[in-house]
């Protein structure tokens, strides 16, 4: 069988679902309504019309051709999600649960985020719905990404910062599943990765697979060729999905993962979980998971919100098994100067979690050479890390700011 | 105070119910997967409903506030009233649990616990009542420490089963054979929302009783028990349970009350948990006491 064709629950020993017994209904009428929604004509019809007029699909290829000479001269094309309205990939995905969640009949959404960026598109298909909309986040990350929690109260939602554990994203998709359990009635989870109980896995990669159908037909139009590597950042793993389902038959083209190593995948301080993690159980699935000798999750760490989470998708965790993507870990120093580097030689400032992939790429280029094309996915802007990035770098005119 | 509340049918012990040896082939291991023993657990609930309402089951997480008191205030239930007591292994990530008993586990993570203690707490329990004594635990630390050694040393510490609020039968083969191997009896839930077909397989796959979630919900105390548990007992009667408690959301006598009048069990937690919080142990014997009063004919 093709590597494209896994439809779950379970990915080799990966997946499933481990979850209360009061989520497994919902879960059941979840995949029915997705199943029938991927043969649905109207469904797809309302889903691409809304990417050709909302979201701004298909979205653009860029070369940069000044970023590669620090890259070993590979040829670097970028898969620019950041241009998608709301600013990354997120969308993509938002856009098709929302829809199915109406026709579930829920007036509902509630979501977890890490960076924002998933809170932010959540509370943007809520606006466009006529829905009602919770979103949870760690009180870490509503400090550090205190723009996007801005953005989320103006479009209407309402914001919940999580105090409990890490007051990261874990903790953020724990309060999530509470929420549910306790709500399933009227309101769908929308999942905003490649993790927890089946459906979700398979359905958020599979909204997320036009990234990679795009981009395959993009860089054959532009190279002639299929580009040597494809490359992404992984914290759960969607923008990585997106991209690689395309390529996953595509056995020349080589795939690569880039993990947030926060201070070093050797440090007790990062979120490398297939890197550093083993095989467990955390929401709802089994997977790869940062955790101690009792199988209690560790806390992880990352200067980008959006990676720093102690688990990774399911499927992520049976390609990883099988050899199919190489999965690297790159630290907070890599990611926050492949950050400056693509701002200034290409004018475009990317999210700290997409700079992972580009820190990835400057080595993975040097590797390949000049002869090399690699293609990367650039899920998400930098608009919301200013302060964060600021900070980092010492570029807050702090005077100013008090004028 | 009457002395300790001894069940008044004695337990079967493990020993003579089964083996603990691990079996030597596959045909072995089919032969001791068909071995019907009697469930200590549906012992306990049928001798309480022959001279009560029915079976108050008390909840305490292991290692809150610390792992000797949490010893003591679990022996404090069985001298109080309670017929089963549910022993939670703390973990990170309780998606189940509403804030009390979030609150009481990680202060038991943050001041040390280990699996192991676990284990130690329930040899020392068993040791000191005579009334059943499961783990409620989430699926991961089972996992970590392998189900077959789990299931070995439960059994090996007195345990009688385990209650799973995040495994469902369709996902526990290993859970299945082991704790049939070990002769422990398996708790899975049951909601309001599940199908019939669920609730059969629920019925099938659990032994000991099956835990009807009584509202859709996490555990935390609630004015009202939802109409929803009545229903839902029902249905699992018609799907054939012999056994089945309620529990989430039951914080008073009067509850355990209503809620006996169609139940087998009633399952509290987060009152138990709030008053050793509070007030130590002396507060949940007073409040095991109070909620027993609720299981009087």
């Amino acid at each position: 069988m093709a590597l494209r064709d896994e439809l779950g629950p379970y990915f080799g020993e990966y997946g499933g679902r481990f979850v209360p017994e009061s989520l497994i209904e919902a879960l059941d009428e979840l995949e029915a309504a997705y199943t029938a929604a991927k043969t649905d004509p109207e469904f797809q019809a309302e889903l691409a019309g809304l990417h050709a007029s909302y979201t701004g699909r298909p979205s653009l290829i860029t070369e940069v051709k000044r970023f590669s000479e620090h890259a070993g001269g590979a040829r670097v094309l970028l898969k620019r999600e950041d241009l998608n309205h709301t600013g990354s990939h997120k969308i993509n995905n938002v856009l098709g649960q929302a829809i199915i969640a109406r026709r579930l009949g829920k007036t509902r959404l509630i979501a977890e985020t890490g960076a924002g960026q998933h809170g932010v598109a959540t509370a943007t298909a809520a606006a466009l719905f006529g829905m009602e909309c919770v979103v949870y986040m760690g009180q870490v990350d509503t400090e550090r990404q205190s723009l996007n929690v801005a953005r989320m109260r103006l479009l209407g939602a309402e914001v919940i910062p999580v105090t409990t554990g890490s007051r990261t994203l874990k903790d953020a998709i724990n309060e999530a599943l509470r929420d549910w359990v306790a709500n399933v009635e009227n309101t769908h989870y929308l999942l905003g990765t490649v993790a927890g109980p089946h459906p979700f896995p398979v359905m958020v990669r599979d909204f997320h697979r036009i990234i990679g159908e795009e981009a395959r037909a993009q860089v054959l139009a532009l190279t002639g060729k299929l580009p040597d590597a494809v490359a992404a950042c992984v914290g759960g793993g969607s923008n990585a999905m997106g991209i690689f389902h395309a390529f996953l038959d595509d056995p020349d083209v080589a795939l690569f993962g880039y993990e947030a190593a926060g201070d070093g995948a050797d440090t007790p301080r990062h979120a490398a979980t297939i890197t550093k993690g083993r095989p467990g159980v955390l929401h709802g699935a089994r997977s790869y998971l940062l955790q101690d000798e009792d199988g209690q999750t560790v806390e992880s760490h990352s200067i980008s919100a959006g990676l720093d989470y102690p688990g990774v998708g399911p499927e992520h965790s049976w390609l990883a098994d099988i050899g199919r993507v190489n999965y690297l870990p790159i630290t907070d120093d890599q990611a926050m100067n492949a950050l400056r580097l693509l701002s200034r030689t290409e004018g475009i400032i990317p999210a700290i979690e997409t700079a992972h992939a580009l820190a990835g790429v400057i080595e993975l280029g040097k590797k390949l050479g000049p002869d090399a094309v690699i293609l990367v996915n650039l899920s998400g802007r930098g608009d919301k890390d200013m302060v964060t990035a600021g900070n980092y770098f010492g570029v807050l005119d702090t005077d100013a700011a008090q004028l | 105070m009457a002395s300790p509340a001894v069940s008044d049918a004695a337990p079967v012990s493990h020993e003579t119910a089964v083996s603990h040896e691990a079996p030597a082939t596959a045909a072995a291991a089919a032969a001791a997967a068909d071995y019907q023993r009697v469930s200590t657990i549906e012992a306990a609930l049928v001798a309480r409903k022959a001279v009560s309402r029915g079976a108050l089951i008390g909840y305490l997480p292991v290692g809150f506030p610390d792992l000797a008191t949490s010893i003591e205030a679990a022996v404090a239930l069985a001298e109080n009233g309670v017929d089963i007591i549910e022993l939670g292994l703390p973990y990170s990530d309780p998606v189940m649990d509403g804030p009390v008993i979030q609150k009481a586990t990680l202060a038991a993570l943050a001041g040390g616990f280990r699996l192991s203690q676990g284990f130690e707490a329930m040899a020392a329990i068993t040791a000191r009542v005579d009334i059943p004594v499961v783990f409620m635990s989430y699926w991961n630390p089972v996992v970590q420490y392998g189900v077959e050694r789990f299931a070995t040393d439960l059994a090996a510490a007195g345990g009688a089963g385990m209650i799973t609020p995040d495994l469902i039968p369709d996902e526990a083969a290993a859970w299945m054979a082991a704790s049939d191997r070990a002769g422990l009896d398996r708790i899975f839930l049951a909601a309001p929302s599940s199908t019939d077909a669920r609730l059969s397989n629920a019925v099938s796959t659990s032994r000991g009783f099956v835990y009807a979630v009584s509202t859709m919900g996490i555990t935390g105390a609630r004015a009202d028990v939802d109409a929803a548990a009545q229903g839902l007992v029902a249905r699992l009667r018609t799907a054939g349970a012999t056994s089945t408690c309620v529990g989430v959301g039951i914080s008073s006598a009067e509850q355990v009350r209503e809620v006996l009048s169609y139940a087998d069990g009633a399952i509290v937690g987060s009152v138990l948990v709030k008053a050793l919080a509070e007030g130590g142990v002396a507060a949940v014997a007073a409040t095991a006491a109070e909620l027993a009063t609720g299981t009087k004919l």
